[in-house]
């Protein structure tokens, strides 16, 4: 379960968030909308102790959280499989598992490749593989697709539903129709709330 | 013909350009005693490295110096791994850096001889020329580590040592390793010239030294080729066990 009660921050001069609560049980999916610059990353980055609020508290009972940022955050010293294995057990032993994860993917043949070989898009999907691979309690998605193709994101988008039995998914986006396909609750930004 | 050949042929042609202006220099001046020739230079060097003493010397020489640098990297690794984590202490050892920076290697070799046993200058000596280069090196590393991976890491709860070989490591390695390259060679030339100034026994320096009393010029210059052939090898060897260390890491650099 994650709980965020009362958050509020405030970062310079505006107020980002105001009050906002939030709570997530086991398997419960909810999407985050708003326009850009809201505040939709700055909760997720509260709800993941990133960011320390001015106020409120945020509880949260799962150990496994898999995380796909807004930008792919991949070592860039390790390649495609190394860095899908650095969450798992970063041995030899579990590089077969990372490179099922990468298939998934549509990235098997990219699995001796580094980071600066991908493309955007591809290094978007490996983050996915990487947070997938944890086979997280609770998966954060913030705006995953962004850098693929309707039809790519359209296959992504469901490979991270059938990995995700009876985890719960907190996704920001900015479409109501991609959170419609992950079977969200909408949760919509007004006056430095989600409601 | 491969680039690396290509390199490897271009620098040897450097290297023969300037041994000839070298040898057309001691043609010139016609006198040994001022300028030998780089073929009596190269012949004496190894009708020196043709007994057992001189490579008991050169062997003396590189454990005095290297452990002298060893004990600076090690050192200067842990400084740099305190001052990332306390400003306090940063601020503190700063000055100190700068001001071991900054202070004419022979002030040092004089007061260390005052202060200590002339065996142990040396070294001491090697480690200070290269402290302040790996703190400051390595001290930018770890400033340098990219934060968002740090909080990869956090989110996703990965344990110190994962964190440590995979993120830490090949971001500080590079640094290291720019460290290592200027470093060594400063560290190598200053510990000799400690070696020069307090004669040590068995030692580069020491030989040094009594070829110039002995205005053996032609002994003078083999050893000094001696010292940089030298150089040349250990850098060579210390950057690629660095190298070693960061692909286990997986760091490229």
């Amino acid at each position: 379960m994650l709980e965020l009660k009362d958050i509020s921050l405030r970062l310079g001069d505006k107020q980002v968030l105001r009050g906002c609560g939030l709570r997530l049980d086991d398997g419960e999916r909810i999407a985050l909308m708003g326009p850009s610059g809201c505040g939709k990353t700055t909760l997720l980055r509260v709800a993941l102790s990133l960011q320390k609020p001015d106020a409120g508290e945020v509880s949260c009972s799962w150990n496994r959280i898999g995380v796909v940022f807004q930008e792919p955050r991949l070592l860039g010293w390790c390649t495609a499989e190394e860095n899908v294995n650095l969450v798992l057990s970063d041995k030899a032993e579990t590089l077969p598992e990372a490179a099922r994860w990468l298939d998934r993917l549509e990235l098997g043949e990219a699995r001796g490749l580094y980071p600066a070989e991908l493309s955007g898009g591809m290094q978007q999907r490996l983050s996915i593989a990487r947070a997938l691979a944890l086979r997280p309690e609770l998966l954060v998605l913030d705006e995953p697709f962004k850098a693929m193709d309707e039809a790519l994101a359209g296959r992504v988008g469901q490979t991270v539903a059938q990995s995700l039995p009876g985890a719960a998914l907190l996704l920001v986006t900015h479409s109501e129709e991609e959170a419609r396909a992950f079977g969200c609750r909408i949760l919509r930004y007004e006056n430095g709330r989600f409601v | 013909m491969s680039a690396a050949l290509r390199k490897t042929l271009r620098t040897l042609a450097v290297v023969l350009f300037w041994l000839l202006i070298w040898q057309l220099a001691a043609a010139l001046v016609g006198q040994e005693l001022l300028l030998p020739s780089p073929l009596r230079v190269a012949r004496e060097l190894l009708r020196l490295a043709g007994g057992a003493e001189f490579w008991l010397t050169v062997a003396q020489s590189i454990r005095r110096v290297l452990t002298g640098i060893a004990s600076a990297v090690l050192l200067g690794i842990l400084l740099a791994l305190l001052t990332h984590k306390s400003a306090l202490l940063r601020a503190l050892l700063s000055p100190v850096m700068t001001l071991v920076k900054s202070t004419p290697v022979a002030s040092f070799i004089i007061l260390a001889l005052v202060w200590l046993g002339r065996d142990v200058v040396p070294p001491v000596i090697a480690a200070l020329m290269v402290l302040p280069v790996v703190w400051a090196n390595v001290s930018q590393g770890l400033d340098g580590i990219d934060p968002q991976l740090l909080e990869l890491a956090q989110v996703f709860r990965l344990p110190r040592g994962r964190v440590f070989r995979r993120i830490t490591l090949p971001s500080v390695l590079p640094h290291l390793r720019a460290a290592l390259c200027s470093a060594l060679g400063l560290g190598w030339k200053a510990g000799v010239a400690a070696e020069i100034l307090t004669v040590p026994a068995r030692s580069i320096g020491k030989r040094i030294y009594e070829a110039k009393i002995y205005l053996e010029t032609t002994e003078l210059f083999a050893w000094t080729a001696a010292v940089v052939l030298l150089s040349l090898v250990i850098e060579r060897l210390l950057l690629r066990l660095v190298g070693r260390i960061g692909k286990k890491g997986g760091a490229h650099a």
